[in-house]
């Protein structure tokens, strides 16, 4: 990792060994420009990069690739998302090629949530490649200057290149080795799913440190704060992949409603200052899900401030 | 095989619903087998319209037939002297079946009797589930001999997804996440290597998404087989 891949902030904050800090927003279910700016104005200086998620849960938002254009005027830097869901390889590229022209630097590669799970469950799914092919294409795109097909790319888009991983999903002896393959197609950076479960979590990291993956990859633990007991028992219930401990539901049961916010940030605090010092987390991917306006001070309470600047 | 599941009887009976005359026709194919066109459904239904129609006081006359094989011409010809005594056919066939049909008798109205799903086979008694998408590029000895572009809802390359559980598919519950099952017999062999690296993107072309496939056998064109 000698030279800059990308030039992107969030790149410069791994690379000078900083402990990042990552934020997430999502686009308005409309064209609420404003609203956008509202909650991304939250998040400005208090992280180094946001992402913008690419119609989440499969319900149609605002482009992600919009979103993240705006929020480069907003004076933020962008992770943009992009799902295989939506679009054959074609739209992929082209929308690489415009992300990079728009200013965009990093890119997070996803398979996307079903559209079962969304507000069009009638739509036909793309899935042309999944997320793992995503990955070495624009690795491809970015260190050969080609397109998938072999052809050449006037300007290549140079990305920071993310994708996701879910130490909590079966079979879990595994996703180590989907990890390690997502790092050998060109991960630079990995944001986990939501961490809960601490115990797991510990373990697949000390088996993600033992194949050395952690030198090769910057990898974010991914931290959601809860907002009462309500929100633990539903993802644990209806959320694919969660992995929600009965310890922590009861621990938001444990308090009184109107403390139960507080309690959620307690938790997520918790384990910020255990990834700050666990073996080959490189930073935290902070998803505070329409909870934008506490960033600054989950941010501040975490002691992730200021944001260095490289 | 290719499976399918018969309509429901209210839309069966809306098709039909100014026809006095029709034919049932079935086929001793696929649909035979899994058990929704063949001789016994073909009564059933042709019992369960009279029935209904009876009931509203719109009697219908209805005459059965089951052909060897609707997707076969030779066959499909063998009705030419009494499709003309019919205001219209329910085909039981798959899909291919009412468009043989509509190719060869132009002026007659068929209509599809079934839902035709997907390819597949019998799991159980009276369970059919989907095994092959009909991709045109077969290379399920890459993943444990199991299809992961037809039985997984991503047609993922490089699975699971994060959101398979206990070897559920996250999408239905009551659906095998077939990822899970490829990875578990490759860990069983200790082949896992197996799994590793990037396949390159897929070629769609032979998929649906070339446009109407064709498949060409010169050798019977030209007679020597």
């Amino acid at each position: 990792m000698s030279e800059l891949k990308s030039g992107s902030n969030l790149e410069k904050v791994l690379k000078a060994g900083h402990f990042a800090f990552t934020g997430e927003c999502g686009p308005p279910k409309g064209a609420n420009v404003e609203h956008l700016k509202e909650k991304l104005a939250h998040l400005k200086g208090h992280v180094d990069a946001v992402n913008m998620t690419d119609n989440q849960t499969a319900v149609v938002r605002m482009s992600s690739l919009a979103g993240s254009a705006i929020m480069i005027g907003e004076g933020s830097e962008p992770n943009f998302q992009m799902v295989c869901r939506d679009r054959n390889r074609l739209a992929i590229m082209s929308d690489i090629l415009g992300a990079y022209s728009l200013g965009i630097r990093n890119m997070l590669c996803l398979s996307g949530d079903h559209q079962t799970f969304g507000n069009h469950p009638q739509a036909k799914n793309v899935h042309d490649i999944d997320s793992m092919q995503l990955i070495a294409l624009v690795k491809k795109m970015r260190d050969e200057g080609k397109f998938m097909n072999g052809e050449d790319i006037d300007v290549p888009p140079k990305m920071f290149i993310g994708a996701a991983c879910n130490p909590f999903a079966d079979p879990y002896e595994y996703r180590v080795y989907r990890l390690a393959n997502k790092i050998e197609a060109g991960a630079d950076f990995i944001q986990t799913q939501c961490i809960f479960n601490m115990d797991k979590f510990r373990d697949f990291m000390k088996k993600v440190v033992d194949m050395g993956l952690h030198e090769k990859c910057y990898i974010l633990a991914g931290v959601t704060p809860m907002k009462n007991a309500g929100m633990a028992n539903f993802m644990s219930k209806f959320v694919p992949g969660m992995d929600i401990p009965e310890s922590l539901i009861k621990r938001l049961k444990g308090v009184d409603k109107k403390d139960q916010a507080e309690e959620g940030i307690k938790f997520a605090l918790e384990q910020v200052e255990e990834f700050k010092e666990m073996k080959g987390v490189a930073g935290v991917h902070m998803m505070a899900i329409e909870w934008e306006h506490m960033v600054p001070e989950i941010a501040e309470r975490a002691g992730v401030l200021p944001r260095p600047a490289v | 095989m290719i499976v399918a599941d018969r309509k429901s009887l209210e839309e069966i009976l809306a098709m039909v619903e100014n026809n006095k005359k029709i034919l049932i026709l079935g086929c001793k194919g696929c649909v035979t087998v899994c058990n929704v066109g063949g001789l016994k459904e073909v009564e059933i239904l042709a019992s369960s319209i009279r029935i209904a129609r009876k009931k509203s006081g719109k009697d219908i006359d209805i005459d059965i037939n089951v052909l060897e094989r609707q997707c076969d011409r030779e066959y499909v010809a063998g009705i030419k002297d009494t499709v003309g005594d019919y205001e219209a056919v329910i085909s039981l066939a798959c899909g291919v079946g009412p468009q043989f049909l509509s190719e060869m008798y132009t002026d007659q109205t068929f209509y599809p009797g079934v839902n035709t799903t997907f390819f597949g086979g019998a799991t159980e008694h009276g369970v059919w589930e989907e095994r092959c998408a009909g991709c045109g590029t077969c290379a399920i000895h890459l993943f444990g001999g199991l299809c992961p572009v037809a039985r997984c809802a991503k047609s993922l390359l490089h699975g699971p997804c994060g959101g398979s559980s206990d070897g559920r598919c996250e999408v239905n519950k009551d659906t095998e996440c077939i990822w899970d099952t490829i990875v578990r017999k490759k860990m069983e062999q200790g082949r896992l290597e197996d799994l590793m690296g990037v396949r390159g993107p897929k070629d769609w072309q032979t998929a649906r998404d070339g446009g109407p496939r064709r498949s060409i056998r010169e050798e019977l064109i030209q007679g020597n087989i």
